[in-house]
């Protein structure tokens, strides 16, 4: 067989009021952009707790875009300047990790971005394409040798471990 | 007390430091309680029952069993199975069974970047000839079993279901006082609950809030604060923004910012992620480089200053093992 070309996971959270919106406007506009990104709706960037871009990672995603309005256009005043600093954190953050912190992307595309809001998509998935897979679950489960090391105690122990009726 | 046959109860010791044992002594006089509702069945530090008293106990026949620390070894997995089979209610008790606590912070790095430093690396070890724990070792009267070491500390709910969590490095003994007249008291939450406040530690902080606007982080060794001022405000990192109440604020009170031993407030999994939150919405400035600057100069390190108490429990569990020269590595 043929080697597969790698088809990254990506979650996007959008921005209800520009970035969403900009989504939309790429699709009633036909404009193309890849499928490899899994689009959520939020009512601001701001809403994206760190949590949420740390669980997409955890639950298999290959990277996580995060799109809002510009700075400075923000519905909800300067919301967008919090979403700006937790990237910054989180950035931070996924290098100690050891997760590359480019698997992590902020975009500000306003409604009217329909086509740049599509490129940047188009662009995140190909470069999250050359990182290739995260994985994240191979890397806590993938335990040498533990299921082995204690189906060996389980079995020394096996009448202790016997459900009794 | 009164005539009513009396509970069973077990405590066990895993992957932490032991504190978790002087604090069910901090109890002081009230320990003399506990010994008048509960026979105790199983407690490797202060009663001699063995493993193999516990595996003839019938399944079920501990009324409770307060399970300290977290699961790092073989052996401890098979405690924690055993205990479970034989206790009607598990409470995960203290961080260390709770969220991994400062054993769990070890998974930043794995067995081997263990090893290298416990065995090889230290300034005060001599090991000439390399010597390693092994869990098998074969000597003329037969073979010697250690457990193994596994890669990744385990918290007790990704192990076994646990029943209830008391959280704290380690709980205060009014919490833990508070828990046990629950239990004894059949005046439990939910299963699966946190027994403790449901607040955080800022609503026992007696110390004045005014707005919080950043421009610097320091770390506690470079400023003298004010003791009447948060101290979030003043700069210094203080986790008490987004860890859960119960210790009654007794650090920030002597001037000494919060290093979140509570876990999370109640609907929190992720506590770093929660800190990173709160931090971030406090730093003062709208520009990408200086933020970065902000950040970078004043948290050298972001995994043991907002996952001190709860890497294992996070949703990532661990960090990704490099290689000596930084580079990611796939172990």
């Amino acid at each position: 067989m043929s080697e597969q070309i790698f088809k990254p996971k990506i979650v996007a959270f959008l921005c209800n009021w520009c970035s969403y919106t900009a989504s939309d406007l790429a699709g009633t506009s036909r404009i193309k952009y890849s499928p490899q990104v899994r689009i959520i709706r939020v009512m601001c960037s701001g809403r994206v707790d760190p949590s949420f871009v740390l669980k997409a990672f955890a639950l298999g995603a290959d990277g996580v875009l995060v799109a809002g309005c510009h700075p400075g256009d923000c519905h909800y005043i300067e919301q967008n300047y919090k979403t700006m600093r937790r990237h910054s954190m989180l950035r931070y953050f996924l290098e100690q990790m050891g997760i590359e912190p480019d698997r992590l992307r902020l975009v500000w595309a306003s409604a009217a971005e329909g086509q740049y809001l599509a490129e940047s998509i188009d662009q995140f998935v190909s470069d999250a394409q050359k990182l290739g897979p995260l994985n994240w679950s191979d890397v806590w489960q993938d335990d040498n040798r533990r299921e082995e090391a204690f189906e060996e105690i389980a079995a020394e122990h096996a009448e202790a471990l016997e459900v009794q009726a | 007390m009164n005539d009513e046959p009396k509970g069973k109860l077990a405590l066990y010791w895993a992957a932490s430091c032991g504190g978790c044992e002087i604090a069910v002594l901090a109890l002081n006089e009230k320990i003399l309680d506990v010994d008048a509702l509960f026979d105790i069945v199983f407690w490797p530090v202060a009663v001699d029952a063995k493993v193999h008293d516990v595996e003839e106990m019938a399944d079920g026949s501990i009324d409770v069993c307060l399970f300290n620390g977290g699961i790092r070894t073989s052996e401890q997995e098979y405690m924690a199975r055993l205990l479970r089979k034989k206790s009607k209610v598990l409470v995960a008790f203290g961080s260390c069974s709770h969220e991994g606590c400062i054993p769990g912070l070890a998974n930043a790095t794995n067995r081997r970047g263990i090893f290298d430093t416990v065995y090889h690396q230290t300034p005060s070890t001599e090991n000439p000839d390399g010597i390693e724990p092994q869990s098998k070792t074969q000597m003329a009267e037969g073979t010697l079993h250690l457990p193994v070491f596994y890669d990744t500390l385990r918290t007790l709910d990704q192990t076994v279901l646990v029943d209830y969590y008391l959280p704290g490095c380690p709980p205060e003994a009014d919490r833990i006082w508070d828990a046990i007249t629950a239990i004894v008291g059949n005046d439990l939450p939910p299963p699966g609950s946190v027994i403790g406040a449901e607040t955080t530690v800022c609503d026992e902080c007696p110390l004045k809030r005014n707005e919080k606007k950043i421009k610097k982080f320091y770390r506690t060794w470079e400023i003298i604060p004010d003791e009447e001022t948060c101290l979030l405000e003043q700069g210094l990192v203080c986790c008490g923004i987004a860890t859960r109440a119960g210790c009654g604020a007794r650090c920030p009170q002597v001037a000494s910012p919060c290093i979140g031993c509570y876990g999370p407030n109640k609907g929190v999994h992720d506590h770093g992620a929660r800190m990173m939150a709160a931090l971030s919405s406090v730093i003062d400035s709208d520009d990408p480089r200086e933020i970065d600057r902000i950040i970078r100069d004043g948290i050298p390190d972001p995994v043991g200053t907002f996952y001190r108490f709860g890497l294992a429990a996070s949703h990532l569990r661990r960090a990704k093992p490099t290689d000596g020269n930084g580079a990611l590595s796939k172990r």
